[in-house]
């Protein structure tokens, strides 16, 4: 039988005895001398270092400034997907011939890594924003896209023909039938590709950059600093944590105006 | 009857493919080597992707000949996806099983869960090195998370009547996991399984061109240095076909266990 939740105090001590528990392992690891603290700080020693990147420059620059090149950069290489995502999807889902020539050569590069694409990115575009932003956007566009390109696919045919036989343009039709109709499943595809375009952002960044949190972290990798390194996953975590929580905050407001 | 349309409509499918298969190549090399207006720096001609090919399947490039790279790789990966997977599936079960074990295990995961496979490849170069036990743990946070995310909400959505038929049945134990929570299960553990291949493979490449001897990623890394777009694109095609090749066994797999979701 599926066990009913437990009680709230319940719950708080099993999931702090968890959380102790954890911490209490690294910590006695950390301590015990097997290694040398560089190589494996206490949970301490990275608050400590999370402190010190916040004030002193690592690798050029403070934390903060890595991410927020990281943010530019991740929102390029986003505001592009969709710039072209969204209008792809749309034509392909209102011309049938644009959809047979696009379809099969998005499916075949839908199918490479946005990692593969590091060494064209780095060959093309260079180090220092246009690569990073070809691989955030590799990451970010299949899912808008396709999800376009769905909503506006299930978009029932009487409000299509309605709008054809009021004499509607092929323009029209698409901003104001398909595109409408198509909003809560678009907003769904964009926190997917939020979602991997903040993880090839990463990528990116741990090998064709020169600012950034991932190179903070290849820099902290170098100078086998396991606590810079350790702050830089937190910081990769929490932000993108957060652009999670903006996208479906979004999403939910969408689907309560559409009474979904 | 019902074959000869289905082998006709294959065939015009087949042949259609092959057409535009040959459209493309000769696009591209128009584009790229009758007229150049795809600089040759930036782009490689079909017929430089030719002979890459050759190069790398008959001499090798980067410490290996290509069918060696692949098969280190691959080999990584199932391995690596294997563990990660086992395990995970396990622990997404107890804990969509037991309440006690969700709220024991919730904390480290909400840690764990927001950090990119990415990331983890900083730490495990620095705890590992570049050999192959640091592409088994990137591997492992790579592949682990997805699967005991979809195992647990495997469990949490099988309805509620077949738990109390269950029940009532008396149903307990080995026969309770055996026959109940893990077929339940089952089509969200599959889409937790194809998540964290796709993940694995993809942080397999990564964590192989920031730093490996050999593998798929090493070719890459190799040839941008080089400057060899012909290479890179060899690089390119070699890892897609791969990560498709795996998808499609995983989808025979999870045809194979579970035969009702066939119809």
């Amino acid at each position: 039988m599926l066990q009913p939740p437990l009680e709230p105090a319940r719950f708080w001590r099993l999931s702090a005895a968890g959380a102790a528990s954890f911490l209490a392992i690294w910590t006695l690891a950390a301590v015990s001398g097997i290694t040398s603290r560089d190589f494996l700080p206490t949970p301490w020693d990275v608050v400590e270092r999370f402190g010190q990147l916040l004030t002193t420059p690592f690798a050029g620059y403070v934390l903060h400034q890595h991410l927020l090149s990281s943010l530019q950069r991740f929102a390029m290489g986003f505001v592009l997907a969709v710039c072209v995502g969204i209008p792809l999807g749309l034509l392909m889902a209102w011309f049938p011939w644009v959809d047979r020539i696009v379809s099969p050569a998005f499916e075949t590069v839908r199918f490479i890594a946005p990692i593969a694409w590091v060494p064209f990115a780095a060959l093309w575009f260079g180090t220092g924003i246009g690569g990073p932003v070809l691989i955030i956007f590799m990451g970010a566009f299949p899912p808008v896209l396709i999800n376009t390109y769905r909503g506006a696919k299930q978009v029932d045919r009487k409000y299509i023909e309605a709008s054809q036989m009021l004499g509607a343009s092929a323009w029209r039709s698409m901003t104001e039938v398909l595109l409408p109709a198509a909003v809560p499943s678009i907003v769904a595809g964009l926190r997917i590709s939020a979602g991997l375009g903040w993880q090839s952002l990463v990528g990116a960044e741990l090998i064709v950059a020169s600012s950034g949190v991932g190179y903070l972290m290849v820099k902290g990798q170098a100078a086998i600093s396991t606590a810079t390194v350790m702050c830089g996953m937190a910081a990769i975590g929490f932000i993108g944590l957060l652009i999670d929580v903006a996208l479906r905050r979004a999403q939910m407001v969408i689907e309560r105006r559409r009474g979904l | 009857m019902a074959t000869a349309p289905l082998s006709r409509s294959l065939l015009a499918h087949a042949a259609r493919a092959v057409g535009a298969l040959f459209v493309v190549l000769v696009l591209w090399h128009l584009l790229t080597a009758v007229f150049g207006i795809i600089s040759p720096a930036r782009f490689a001609t079909p017929a430089e992707v030719g002979l890459a090919l050759r190069q790398i399947t008959v001499e090798g490039y980067s410490n290996g000949r290509l069918y060696e790279h692949v098969a280190r790789s691959v080999l990584l990966v199932t391995m690596g996806f294997t563990v990660a997977a086992s395990i995970g599936v396990l622990l997404g079960l107890a804990m969509g099983a037991s309440r006690k074990v969700e709220a024991f295990v919730n904390p480290i995961f909400l840690v764990l869960r927001p950090i990119p496979p990415l990331a983890w490849i900083p730490l495990a170069i620095v705890w590992l090195g570049l050999g192959d036990a640091a592409k088994m743990m990137v591997i492992f946070f790579a592949a682990f998370v997805p699967s005991v995310i979809n195992s647990y909400t495997g469990v949490r959505q099988i309805d509620k009547p077949i738990f109390e038929a269950a029940a009532m049945l008396d149903i307990r134990g080995w026969r309770y996991w055996r026959e109940v929570l893990i077929p339940g299960a089952l089509p969200s553990i599959f889409t937790g399984l194809r998540l964290s291949l796709q993940a694995s493979w993809t942080t397999l490449v990564a964590a192989e061109l920031v730093g490996a001897v050999a593998g798929l990623g090493t070719i890459l890394n190799q040839a941008a240095q080089d400057i060899y777009p012909a290479m890179i694109l060899v690089g390119m095609l070699s890892v897609a076909l791969c990560g498709w090749l795996m998808t499609l066994g995983l989808g025979w797999i999870e045809r194979r266990v579970m035969p009702w979701k066939a119809l």
